[in-house]
């Protein structure tokens, strides 16, 4: 059929648009050359070397590491929670409170990011690591609830009532039957929140404190100049994390499950 | 300790307090991170702007007139909601063809093709914006190829002007796109494509007549997604796009991170919240936000 080839054309041409560019940033942080861009002059590891001892850099790294893990197992915690008793209650305004939780996807985030400052400033107080963590908390939230209920569905309450009467009390029956069924959506939750975390520039140039650059400030500062072989590294370093880390989750949760089976 | 005073408190009043002893850290945190902020953005924009970094509590009107009449704010939003709206197109015009592929391919692989479209999600944005200047910059490789093809002399100026700013959201917004439209198109009977073509219909006809407005919904929320996340954004035009190309958001940055002037900040901040919120609100009253929340998913 032709008009099918086209479409598999036409989809081929859409996957290459979107994945060629990172391909070639990957590709780049390998060059030899003096400069970001082509020819390219061999094959290189000396570029992630000049990483290792970029001080600011790795400084950067570090706070966006921690921010990120930070972020994740609050915004993971409030996000189950809610979840939790959205899911297993009868709660009155569910719809409401379910568009109040996802609310902050649906504000503009510059809106987000300038709404906390002038929280902060009409407070007199200055900007800090609390207020990146608690922007990038409430950024992570929404995407945290969403994992967590798509996970939470399969989760039925018939296994903890089947606990309970077989005489189990409200606490074993929390860490020995809802909990373990917990763990893939509390997974997810962080894993998500974390990823989210450590991506953000759009908040983080308003929240961060003066002085203070997580990875994604840090290589935008670095663009200002021009593009460094060194951002490519990064770039490369960035994309290994946020793409194999979950990744591997995946693969050692179906590694698992093949296991039990 | 929570639980048995839940349990007390459902005793009394025969309300169970227990999903809003789980509900309240959230709320609680949305409530300080965002309902309030909002409230205090809506009253800064009464304040007084003394000079940089300093203004006074006050209720004057004197930042929402200087929006209403300095043509700039207008023109700002103009090119705003054109490059938002140009994005979008091209995204629905990129978008539902691989969209359609996936759906209804019978390749063995198909989770490869899911994953894949999941995959740039995960790729760190500033990195996926960044890579044009590799392809499009004058050490791009399109550049160095034509270079070395003999084609040009100078590399070209490719860069920093709207269409890269277009191109750079529309790199960023593809996959919302994609999957909104796939999540429709899944969702479709296939019978009924089977049936429209028994009744006579050609391909073409079956297409247009039952998958395409089964999908518009898919299209629709992709199309909000896309236009709203484009136009709240800022950080695509200072990367790739010149000093004419900036989008609102760049003007807010601007007056809050540079001029230090933080009651036309906040005025122009309940502006945008304005263009983009409506725009949420007349969704969600014609197609409910339901659907939006499992095509962020």
């Amino acid at each position: 059929m032709r008009s099918w080839s086209l479409i598999r054309f036409y989809t081929l041409l859409v996957y290459l648009f979107m994945f060629t560019p990172i391909a070639i940033v990957v590709v780049l942080s390998f060059n030899d050359a003096q400069f970001g861009g082509f020819p390219i002059q061999g094959f290189s590891l000396r570029w992630f070397e000049a990483l290792a001892n970029n001080e600011p850099v790795v400084r950067a790294f570090r706070t966006s590491l921690l921010m990120g893990i930070a972020a994740a197992v609050i915004a993971t915690t409030l996000g189950i929670l809610a979840s939790l008793a959205l899911m297993r209650y009868n709660v009155p305004g569910t719809n409401f409170l379910n568009t109040l939780l996802i609310a902050p996807v649906l504000v503009p985030e510059t809106v987000l990011a300038v709404g906390l400052l002038l929280f902060m400033r009409w407070l007199d107080q200055p900007r800090s690591l609390v207020l990146l963590l608690a922007g990038h908390v409430l950024i992570a939230l929404p995407f945290v609830v969403l994992v967590v209920q798509a996970r939470l569905v399969g989760i039925r309450k018939v296994y903890e009532d089947a606990a309970r009467s077989l005489g189990a009390n409200p606490v074993q029956t929390f860490f020995q039957i809802t909990f373990p069924l917990l763990m893939p959506a509390v997974f997810a939750g962080l894993l998500f929140a974390f990823t989210i975390s450590f991506d953000n520039i759009t908040g983080t140039l308003f929240w961060r404190p003066p002085g203070v650059e997580t990875v994604p400030t840090q290589i935008f500062g670095m663009l200002r100049h021009s593009i460094s072989p060194e951002i490519n590294a990064l770039g490369t370093v960035m994309i290994v994390i946020t793409v194999g880390l979950p990744l591997l989750a995946g693969a050692v949760a179906r590694a698992f499950a093949r296991g039990r089976l | 300790m929570g639980s048995a005073m839940a349990r007390a408190l459902a005793q009394d009043e025969g309300v169970d307090a227990r999903p809003w002893v789980l509900l309240a850290p959230a709320l609680l945190a949305l409530f300080l991170l965002m309902v309030v902020p909002m409230a205090i953005i809506f009253v800064f924009t009464f304040y007084e702007y003394i000079d940089v970094a300093v203004d006074r509590p006050a209720f004057q009107f004197e930042n929402w007139r200087w929006f209403f009449e300095d043509s700039f704010y207008h023109y700002a939003i103009w090119q705003t909601l054109r490059i938002s709206a140009i994005t979008t197109l091209v995204c629905a015009l990129l978008g539902f063809v691989p969209a359609y592929f996936i759906a209804n391919t019978t390749y063995r692989h198909k989770w490869l093709l899911m994953l894949l479209l999941i995959l740039p999600f995960w790729v760190s944005f500033i990195i996926r914006q960044l890579s044009w200047v590799h392809v499009l910059g004058s050490q791009g490789i399109v550049n160095a190829a034509l270079l070395w093809l003999g084609v040009i002399d100078e590399p070209l100026r490719l860069l920093y002007n709207e269409a890269t700013v277009v191109m750079g959201l529309v790199h960023f917004l593809l996959p919302f796109m994609i999957l909104n439209i796939y999540v429709s198109l899944e969702g479709i009977d296939r019978n009924l494509v089977s049936a429209a073509r028994t009744l006579g219909c050609t391909e073409w006809q079956a297409f247009r007549e039952v998958t395409l407005p089964l999908s518009l919904p898919g299209l629709a929320a992709g199309s909000l997604l896309c236009f709203v996340l484009a136009g709240g954004s800022y950080v695509t035009p200072l990367i790739l796009g010149g000093p004419d190309n900036f989008l609102f958001g760049n003007l807010i940055y601007d007056t809050i991170m540079m001029e230090l002037n933080w009651p036309m900040g906040a005025t122009l901040s309940v502006v945008l919240l304005v263009l983009l919120g409506s725009l949420v609100v007349i969704y969600g009253r014609f197609m409910g936000l339901s659907r939006l929340y499992k095509s962020l998913n």
